[in-house]
């Protein structure tokens, strides 16, 4: 690999696909369309698209566009990674490397990515000539800062066939779930929206966290779609993540079990939360949580 | 109308898988196959959009001729006909693009539905690369489908929430865990299904090589955790918590 072009679609990306470019040891290009994109990580030059990014379709042909000279295209495996990278590949006809979390060997084209949630780490190799690749962005924290990149603008592309009817997003105001220091994870016993914030979200205001979910508690409407944590979710790795009546099903642990430290709260103290738990404390999270509420907020 | 869904047979997302000791693959003594969960979920939207309307589901699966139980599933769930591609050749995400393009070439469908990822290799590429290849738009992570005249409108989702798309037929959809619930299928589902007819294809025929150029050298265990310990009330958490430093200032 001689040069790369890496992608950041969205607030904090630019941080994880440096810190691999300089794991892998080549110069990068870092193209802003919609993420963030410091001066100061180490890119050769920012290129940075002003106004609405269009869907996938029209994004990745006009980076397809720009695609000659680079012999590896990088982001980050979030949704919007997801969405637009492998259509990237199949545009120019490569093979995608998804969800890097370890470079095993630069020169042999050896990484390290989980398969089978999170069950078994596949170590691949990818075969000679251009490629595209994802990196989760919690297994590449932090990127050598310095030098002091020139910044280049160029106007979005407008949309292609694939319109944009209406956006959907919550309200911001706690940390987001991907880079928050701390998670509170709620799952299926919450019951209710209105029961998951007050106690979910209480007990993540006072740790200046954010608020996470189970798949069980989305599907019940629980909790927002984009709170969930797992293998089909989002990937997390804080400081401190609190899961309070979460089973611990592969699907969940696959997508936080990086966390530095676990602390489950569940009334079945055979949960298989538990056996990843560094705290395990066997409780209705009913009574645990106003309390945890109230003991830390003095 | 015509829906094209591709079916992959993967390990049951129940089981608990383990990776075997000498790496070489995971450990499928006593392991369960099913249909890929995503795909369940393509192949229910697709026939209960033919329960509304004129609409004919076709379901491909690519790999062993075992195969075609996820396809007789698939069938079962309402499916009309089914096209095995038999081959026991590894296959990247671009390689099973590169097949299912030929099947749609072939087929003409008015789109394809399909999973956004196989549990097996947790890729999520096959259908934004077929996309691509097709010159036709994407919406991936679909959570609401609903087809207009010429055109469909999808809300997926996305990092902060949803939004919804619309693009012209033909076009991928990928699908997301909310769409739907997969029906429970009853015996006589499962009987009728035996009758529905199923065509085989190998590569040759399809015109096309087996591709793979991310090749999987070696399968690793997780690294473990260590253990934990229990903490008997609040208090004695809070202990823990300020004595590992995580709970700020
Ligand atoms: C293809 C596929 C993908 C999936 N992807 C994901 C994913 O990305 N993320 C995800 O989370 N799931 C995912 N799932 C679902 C997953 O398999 C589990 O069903 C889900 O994680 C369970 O959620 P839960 O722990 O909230 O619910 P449950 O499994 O029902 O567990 C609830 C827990 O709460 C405890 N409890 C009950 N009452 C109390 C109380 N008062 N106080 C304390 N504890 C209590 C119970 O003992 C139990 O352990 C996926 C499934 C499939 C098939
Ligand atoms: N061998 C296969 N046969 C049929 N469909 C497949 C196969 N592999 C992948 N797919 C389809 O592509 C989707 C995404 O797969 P992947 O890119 O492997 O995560 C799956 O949900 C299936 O719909």
């Amino acid at each position: 690999m001689t040069r790369a072009l890496a992608i950041s679609l969205n607030a904090g990306d630019a941080e994880p696909l440096a810190a691999f470019c300089q794991a892998l040891g080549v110069p990068f290009v870092l193209l802003a369309a919609g993420g963030d994109a410091p001066v100061d990580v180490g890119a050769e030059k920012i290129v940075r698209l002003e106004g609405d990014i269009p869907p996938a379709d029209a994004l990745s042909a006009f980076i397809a566009e720009m695609a000659d000279g680079f012999d590896l295209i990088v982001g980050v495996a979030h949704m919007a990674g997801k969405d637009l990278l492998p259509r990237i590949a199949g545009l120019l006809g490569q093979s995608m490397v998804g969800d890097i979390v370890e470079v095993l060997s630069a020169s042999e084209r050896r990484f390290l990515r989980p398969v089978v949630a999170g069950n078994a780490f596949a170590e691949v190799e990818v075969a000679n000539g251009p490629f595209v690749a994802s990196v989760r962005a919690t297994a590449f924290k932090s990127a050598a800062r310095g030098g002091n990149a020139a910044v280049e603008t160029q106007p979005a592309p407008s949309q292609g066939s694939t319109k944009r009817v209406s956006v959907s997003e919550a309200e911001g105001g706690r940390p987001d779930l991907t880079q928050a220091r701390v998670v509170v994870s709620g799952g299926r016993p919450l019951k209710d929206a209105e029961t998951f914030e007050r106690l979910i979200g209480g007990l993540a205001d006072v740790l200046g966290g954010a608020a996470g979910a189970t798949r069980a508690a989305v599907d019940s409407g629980i909790a927002p779609n984009d709170l969930q944590v797992g293998q089909t979710g989002k990937v997390v790795a804080p400081e401190l993540y609190v899961a309070a009546g979460v089973s611990g099903s592969t699907q969940h642990v696959a997508g936080m079990k990086d966390s530095k430290v676990i602390v489950a709260i569940n009334t079945d103290p055979d949960a298989p939360i538990f056996e990843i738990a560094d705290f395990g404390l066997v409780m209705d999270l009913f009574d645990a949580i106003p309390q945890l509420i109230e003991r830390l907020r003095d | 109308m015509k829906i094209l869904v591709p079916v992959k047979r993967v390990p049951d997302p129940y089981a608990k898988v383990t990776v075997l000791p000498d790496g070489s693959g995971l450990d499928t003594t006593s392991l369960k196959f099913e249909i890929n969960p995503f795909d369940e979920i393509a192949v229910e939207e697709a026939v209960r959009i033919s329960e509304q309307r004129e609409a004919e589901v076709v379901v491909v699966s690519i790999g062993r001729a075992e195969c075609e139980e996820q396809l007789r599933k698939a069938l079962a769930i309402g499916a009309h006909r089914g096209i095995l591609v038999e081959t026991d050749a590894e296959l990247d995400s671009l390689g099973v693009a590169k097949v299912l393009r030929k099947v749609y070439d072939r087929e003409s469908p008015d789109f394809v539905l399909m999973g956004k990822q196989a549990i097996d290799d947790d890729a999520n590429q096959a259908g934004q690369m077929l996309a691509a290849m097709l010159g036709i738009p994407q919406m991936t992570f679909a959570a609401k489908i609903e087809l207009l005249d010429g055109s469909v409108r999808v809300t997926r989702e996305t990092d902060a929430g949803q939004e919804t798309l619309e693009a012209p037929l033909p076009c991928v959809i990928t699908t997301d865990l909310r769409l739907n619930e997969p029906r429970y299928v009853a015996l006589p589902g499962i009987i009728k299904a035996r009758s529905k007819p199923i065509d085989r294809h190998s590569l040759d025929d399809l015109g096309v090589q087996a591709e793979c150029r991310v090749r999987v050298l070696r399968l690793q265990p997780p690294a473990p955790r260590g253990a934990g310990r229990q903490v008997q009330n609040v208090d004695e958490l809070i202990e823990a918590l300020r004595a590992k430093g995580v709970l700020g200032s």
